[in-house]
């Protein structure tokens, strides 16, 4: 099963290395991972998406928690979370296709920041779902160049 | 202004360090200079591998933090199995590098090295120092972090211009950690399943790991032991918690455990581990480790819990503090003679004596011959050692020899390479455990392999006048890895062989030792004597045949009650 693991680190050179090499060294496998600053800017929040069972999380979290440069690890799998990840995709765009995806692209809400002569970049912010539905619906007109984040969660409520 | 260099002094004689182990280089000038105005004192090992090895002799012998300085580059890649060794046996040590300027880090300047990122899945922590007024926090917070919670190496290396510049640093007082909180108490719920475990428990066992000596519990440990009247087993690394001569005390256990305490340890219904990780060596397959045992885990490390083996119970925190949570919760409870009655005890003993007959370190019952036994020497040993007699070992057959039948009575006695098993370990370990503990007899038992690896020291044991005693067992051979290739590889035998090798008498005298050597049964009590009673350096080489193993042994994929006694097809004498 895949979790996600809110991890709170100090914001200091050579955490993520540290964070990062655990993972390899272990065979534990990362689907994703971003790192950005917090409200309290001597820390970082690393959230990350891994597979595996029960019993790997828990070796992972516990793993984690002896990094003494982790201050928290969070399992929020099983919490209410705002997710978001954001996608930047280069598609292909001569002017008789121009039309159409500028119209799907309302419909996803995204947004074109750049338009070239025979391409578009297109922006989107979303879940998980929404970003593989706009991926997949400009499949179709040739997609030139693509690159996601991974996701940023956030526990709903006032947790 | 104090230099980065005087200021690193100055916290270490803050922490109480009375010796580092080092060796000196360009990147570390600054750092020599000033341990030279110091009343630290400074011990030139011959190669920075021994300052690693010696640092954790003197921790593991005194029960304080060890310090070892090497310089960049190759310096502090000698370190590195130092680092490992220390790593795995959780032995708290700091390691100091001198480092290339910072202007010049990550050009591949002359001798630089990433050695934070090389030591890191390997240390505890480790820190580059950037800016000289960190430099009392980051000496406090390492000998903090090495010694806390579950010790361990934690290095620190410091660029040549860190160390040169001149700040006025202010004290740093007290670690505020805040990812770094080690539990100390152990949690009631859990203290009183634990409790209630021991009230039902038929068949109750101890087990007794590094933990133990590194938390100080021997006392509450004997205590339980003797409230409720269970076995005590040991890991490697838990030697010397207990007395051997205890009668509650079994030994070790393992895959070259002995048969004794691994076949109480397979009939067991409740297993109380402490202070101990189910390292492989120790649980041969897990799937068939204590099958009908209850297990009870208690350890300062979480992440330990559950790592190998499934846990009944796990409880997280200070053995010693938890030991006494546990007896204070017994409430005097007492039980009355040990289930292992002298009856069934009397039948394992004739068991395992009839097995320790058929093994090749045993001399055959009514032989005598002149051969020299690996059994006879460590008998021998035992008549001449004392309670605060501390033995150091290297890593082999020799080793196994020693921890299966050494009679050691105290912790901090018994200091081997467990975890990593690094040859070469033997003779700079015990380098810092004399100068631990100048007063007392230091016993090295190596094999004519790791002697070969640890020789380098002896320079350093000539220099500085430290009389280790070093009983050298020359099979002429890699014993354990030929005796692996016996099992494993059908007897063909490969680089196992020294073809030739130096007159290690020769080699004794040359750095000024007293030379002995031991080929006949009869003299060898009389040789360990002389190699004790000597006031200074001493090398007692002892001929063994190649063809003792070491037994039992548990084969891969086995449980520590199928333990076998021979190479298969062999006579029970041993190999071809
Ligand atoms: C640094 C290192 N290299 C290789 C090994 C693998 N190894 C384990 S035991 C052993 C043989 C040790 O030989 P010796 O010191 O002569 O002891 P004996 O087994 O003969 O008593 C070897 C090579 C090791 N443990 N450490």
């Amino acid at each position: 099963m895949r979790h996600t693991l809110a991890v709170l680190v100090e914001n200091r050179p050579g955490v993520l290395s540290h964070v990062a090499g655990l993972f390899a060294r272990r065979g534990y496998n990362i689907e994703s991972l971003v790192v950005g600053e917090t409200e309290d800017k001597t820390v970082s929040r690393i959230t990350l998406v891994v597979e595996g069972d029960e019993r790997v999380i828990e070796q992972v979290s516990k793993q984690l928690n002896k990094q003494i440069e982790v201050i928290k690890v969070n399992d929020i799998t099983n919490e209410q979370t705002v997710d978001r990840q954001m996608l930047l995709v280069k598609v292909t765009a001569d002017q008789a296709a121009r039309q159409e995806i500028l119209q799907l692209m309302e419909i996803f809400r995204c947004r074109v920041v750049d338009i070239g002569r025979r391409s578009l970049i297109i922006e989107a912010t979303g879940d998980e779902g929404k970003i593989e539905a706009v991926i997949q619906s400009l499949r179709p007109f040739g997609i030139k160049e693509l690159v996601r984040t991974g996701k940023v969660s956030m526990v709903r409520g006032s947790k | 202004m104090d230099s980065g260099a005087e200021i690193l002094v100055k916290c270490l004689e803050k922490e109480d360090v009375e010796v580092v182990f080092g060796y000196p280089g360009g990147a570390a000038l600054e750092i020599f200079d000033a341990l030279q105005k110091s009343k630290i004192r400074n011990i030139l090992v011959r190669h920075e591998q021994g300052a690693a090895h010696a640092a954790n002799g003197y921790a593991r012998a005194s029960g304080k933090v060890g310090v070892c300085l090497a310089t960049s580059g190759p310096g502090a890649t000698n370190l590195i199995t130092g680092v490992a060794t220390a790593y795995m046996d959780s032995i708290p040590i700091v390691l100091i590098t001198g480092q290339v300027s910072t202007s010049m880090i990550g050009t591949d300047a002359f001798q630089e090295v990433d050695v934070t990122g090389i030591s890191d899945p390997i240390s505890k922590h480790n820190y580059l120092v950037k800016d000289t007024a960190e430099l009392p926090r980051i000496v406090k917070e390492a000998f903090y972090i090495a010694k806390s919670g579950r010790p361990g190496p934690v290095l620190i290396d410091l660029p040549k211009d860190v160390a040169a510049a001149r700040v006025e640093a202010e004290d740093c007082l007290r670690v505020d950690l805040r990812g770094y909180k080690p539990n100390i108490i152990g949690h009631k719920g859990q203290i009183r399943q634990v409790v209630q475990l021991l009230r039902e428990a038929e068949r109750p066992l101890l087990c007794a790991g590094g933990g133990v000596i590194s938390a100080g519990a021997e006392e509450e440990l004997l205590c339980l032991a003797e409230q409720l009247q269970i076995p005590v087993v040991n890991t490697l690394m838990g030697l010397g918690s207990i007395s051997r001569e205890h009668p509650l005390s079994l030994g070790m256990l393992g895959t070259y455990g002995l048969a004794k305490a691994n076949l109480v340890t397979q009939n067991c219904d409740l297993f109380i581990a402490l202070g101990m990780r189910f390292d492989d060596r120790v649980t041969g397959n897990t799937k068939k480790f204590a099958p009908q045992a209850k297990i009870i885990h208690i350890d300062i490390d979480t992440a330990e819990i559950g790592k190998n083996i499934r846990v009944d119970v796990p409880l997280v925190g200070d053995l010693k503090i938890i030991l006494k949570q546990i007896i204070e919760s017994l409430e005097g409870e007492k039980r009355e003679g040990s289930w292992l009655t002298r009856e069934t005890l009397a039948e394992l003993e004739k068991e395992a004596a009839r097995e320790a007959a058929a093994t090749p370190a045993n001399a055959p019952a009514g032989s005598a011959g002149p051969e020299i036994y690996p059994g006879d020497v460590i008998s021998a040993l035992n008549q001449l050692i004392t309670p605060d007699t501390i033995v150091t070992t290297d890593v082999g057959q020799h080793q196994i020899w020693a921890a299966q039948g050494l009679k050691l009575r105290k912790p901090r006695t018994f200091i081997s390479s467990g975890g990593l098993g690094t040859m070469g370990y033997g003779i700079p370990a015990a380098i810092g455990a004399q100068v631990a503990c100048p007063g007392r007899t230091v016993v090295v038992i190596t094999g004519d392999g790791s002697f070969q690896m640890g020789m380098p020291e002896l320079g350093t044991c000539l220099a500085e006048d430290l009389p280790l005693k070093i009983i050298l067992f020359n099979n002429k051979t890699l014993g354990m890895v030929k005796q692996l290739q016996d099992h494993y590889c059908e007897r063909r035998h490969t680089s196992v062989y020294f073809r030739k090798l130096p007159d290690f008498q020769y080699i004794a005298r040359a750095y000024g030792a007293l030379s002995l050597s031991a080929r006949d049964k009869k003299e060898l009590p009389e040789k360990l004597e002389q190699l004790l009673r000597h006031p200074g350096l001493g090398i007692l080489e002892i001929e063994i045949s190649a063809e003792y193993n070491v037994y039992p042994m548990v084969l891969g994929g086995q449980g520590l009650d199928e333990m076998v006694f021979s190479v298969p097809g062999a006579c029970s004498k041993g190999g071809d």
